[in-house]
């Protein structure tokens, strides 16, 4: 298990990662999701150790890593495939790994075959494709047989085949009851791969849930409202305690969002008994993009002001799950 | 000590670690050969073994490259964080990598000196190069000692530096420039020279020579310790670096 408490990251004035709690559980795919620049690479390097926390601290089963005898036995992880010497065999990058943490020499053609590099094995690693380095790099991660596995962004760069390979891989991985933590910022991959979710948005949590939890969430419906009478509406809606935007792409369109999952039945019978004449009224399914956007919008680094106060309205949607953004929580 | 067992695999599955060794031995040899070859009968009755070993000085520079290459081209590539995630005992693998690397630096350094100084016999066969007194031998054999600690200040400054061409240029120009420019330093200048690193290196294999065709001045200023003294001095720098290096490796983020 990986245990992070209030670990922050400062480099000078930027905030990388700030105040972030959260638990990889075992046995599980976990999915660290954000937007570019949210902290998710800085956070796998201090679970590696690479990177020393400004304060806070993130343990291995209880370990920090930089304790760790052979590391490489009980967490192996890929966070960039060009970490590589390019003039380096892929077989003599893999041989000195498996040296350092004093594994038997045949592990190195036993991952090389799970991988499926064994025929380019003696090839200088600065020839691969990015598929191919990304293999290596997985090789690499599996060297030590470890329990939790960590890879950053592993499907960026990569074309569908290679795509599929590594979805198929992840969840090899967790049909062996491995832990594993995955990185990325697209949240249509993530649905495919993880049992559960980890979102930060500008280095802070923003969510920790399952991923049914989080779909059911994100799919979750808005009804679309047009009317002559739409801002008079707009306040009764929200006497009613229900959560609006309104979006004008241009006149004719103005159109009122209602969020929350209301139906479009009740938005009907209220528009009905104040006597408001309704243009339209439909029911909408947002997408999981849409769902990721409006949840870390507001997160998102160097971002237009004007999302951040539609992301402040939609905040008590959230609710009934673990939503840590707004006022820091004390550990 | 799996580390030497890592480092020692990193360093022998790229080329350029075979490159600079096998230049480094060259240079010696080579210009061992340039300096007694062309020799007439008068110069090889004066010539002694101090004339085999010129290259000497340009070989310990490639290595002193080699070395910080060693580190240098791991934070190029990435490889360091791939290293400190397989040993997160950072000081513990960069003294691995540190063994190995002078190891090397030591055998090169007595190839490359024997070497020159078994050309020097085979060219100037007239000239009395036998190594007999035990400056003679500090010249010859102590080239190993003088190419590991080098070695080790270049691994050093590899890891101070992090990127190669900052840390190759300055292990080029202290020894061979700036050590030399405190002597046009009035006063002090020649306190600063004497206790330099580099200059207490060469101090020590150059005391007591027998100059011979080179001169009497051939080894530069006068010394402020004696040779085995100077020694310790060298090593004193290079343990210093070290120390130094391994620190901030451990402290900074990789």
């Amino acid at each position: 298990m990986i245990e992070a408490k209030g670990l922050t990251k400062r480099y000078g004035a930027t905030v990388a990662v700030d105040n972030l709690s959260f638990e990889v559980k075992p046995g599980k795919v976990t999915g660290f999701l954000g937007p570019n620049g949210a902290g998710k690479s800085t956070t796998m390097r201090m679970i590696l150790g690479l990177d020393t926390p400004t304060s806070g601290d993130v343990r291995i089963d209880g370990q920090h890593y930089r304790d760790l005898h052979q590391p490489l036995t009980k967490i192996g992880a890929l966070l960039d495939a060009k970490w590589v010497h390019p003039n380096r065999s892929a077989r003599a990058h893999l041989a000195w790994m498996a040296a350092s943490n004093k594994l038997p020499k045949d592990r190195v053609d036993t991952v090389l075959d799970m991988v499926g590099l064994s025929s380019v094995a003696n090839k200088r690693a600065g020839a691969y494709s990015l598929g191919m380095s990304q293999r290596l790099g997985i090789a690499g991660a599996l060297l030590g047989d470890p329990e939790i596995l960590l890879f950053d962004e592993p499907v960026n760069g990569l074309d569908p085949e290679g795509i599929v390979w590594i979805r198929t891989f992840m969840h090899r991985l967790a049909d062996e009851g491995r832990t594993v933590l995955v990185s990325s910022h697209l949240l249509s991959e993530m649905a495919l791969t993880a049992e559960e979710l980890i979102v930060i948005g500008r280095g802070k949590l923003i969510a920790q849930s399952s991923t049914t939890e989080f779909v059911d969430r994100a799919s979750g419906t808005t009804v679309k409202v047009r009317s002559p009478q739409l801002d008079q509406f707009q306040g009764l809606l929200q006497q009613h305690n229900l959560v609006t935007r309104v979006e004008e792409p241009d006149d004719q369109s103005k159109a009122l969002f209602v969020e929350g999952n209301v139906t479009t039945d009740q938005i009907g019978e209220l528009a009905a008994a104040q006597g408001i004449v309704l243009h339209e009224l439909t029911l909408q399914r947002g997408s999981l993009e849409a769902a990721f956007m409006q949840m870390t919008g507001d997160s998102v680094e160097y971002h237009a002001h004007e999302i951040a106060e539609v992301t402040d309205v939609n905040v008590p949607a959230l609710s009934g799950t673990e939503v840590a953004a707004g006022p820091k929580e004390d550990n | 000590m799996s580390v030497i067992a890592v480092e020692r695999i990193k360093l022998f599955s790229t080329r350029s670690p075979w490159w600079c060794m096998i230049i480094a031995a060259v240079l010696t040899v080579g210009f061992a050969a340039l300096t007694t070859g062309f020799l007439n009968a008068e110069e090889e009755q004066q010539a002694t073994i101090f004339i085999t070993q010129p290259g000497a000085q340009l070989s310990q520079m490639v290595m002193m490259v080699m070395a910080a290459l060693a580190v240098t081209t791991e934070y190029r590539f990435g490889t360091i964080r791939t290293s400190f995630q397989a040993v997160p005992q950072r000081a513990s693998l960069l003294l691995g990598k540190t063994a190995v690397v002078a190891f090397l630096a030591a055998v090169v350094g007595l190839i490359a000196a024997f070497g020159g100084w078994g050309i020097g016999n085979l060219f100037a066969a007239n000239a009395d190069l036998a190594i007999n007194t035990s400056a003679e031998w500090r010249l010859i054999a102590g080239q190993g000692l003088i190419f590991a600690l080098s070695a080790v200040i270049a691994v050093a400054v590899g890891i101070l530096i992090r990127q190669s061409a900052g840390a190759i240029a300055i292990l080029i120009l202290w020894p061979l420039l700036v050590e030399n420019l405190f002597n046009l330093i009035p006063k002090v200048g020649d306190d600063l020279s004497k206790w330099s690193p580099f200059a207490n290196g060469s101090s020590f294999l150059n005391q007591g020579q027998d100059f011979g065709l080179a001169g009497g001045d051939a080894a530069g200023s006068s010394f402020a310790l004696g040779p085995w003294w100077a020694l310790l001095y060298f090593a004193g720098w290079a343990a210093a670096l070290m120390t130094l290096a391994l620190f901030s490796a451990s402290k900074r983020d990789a």
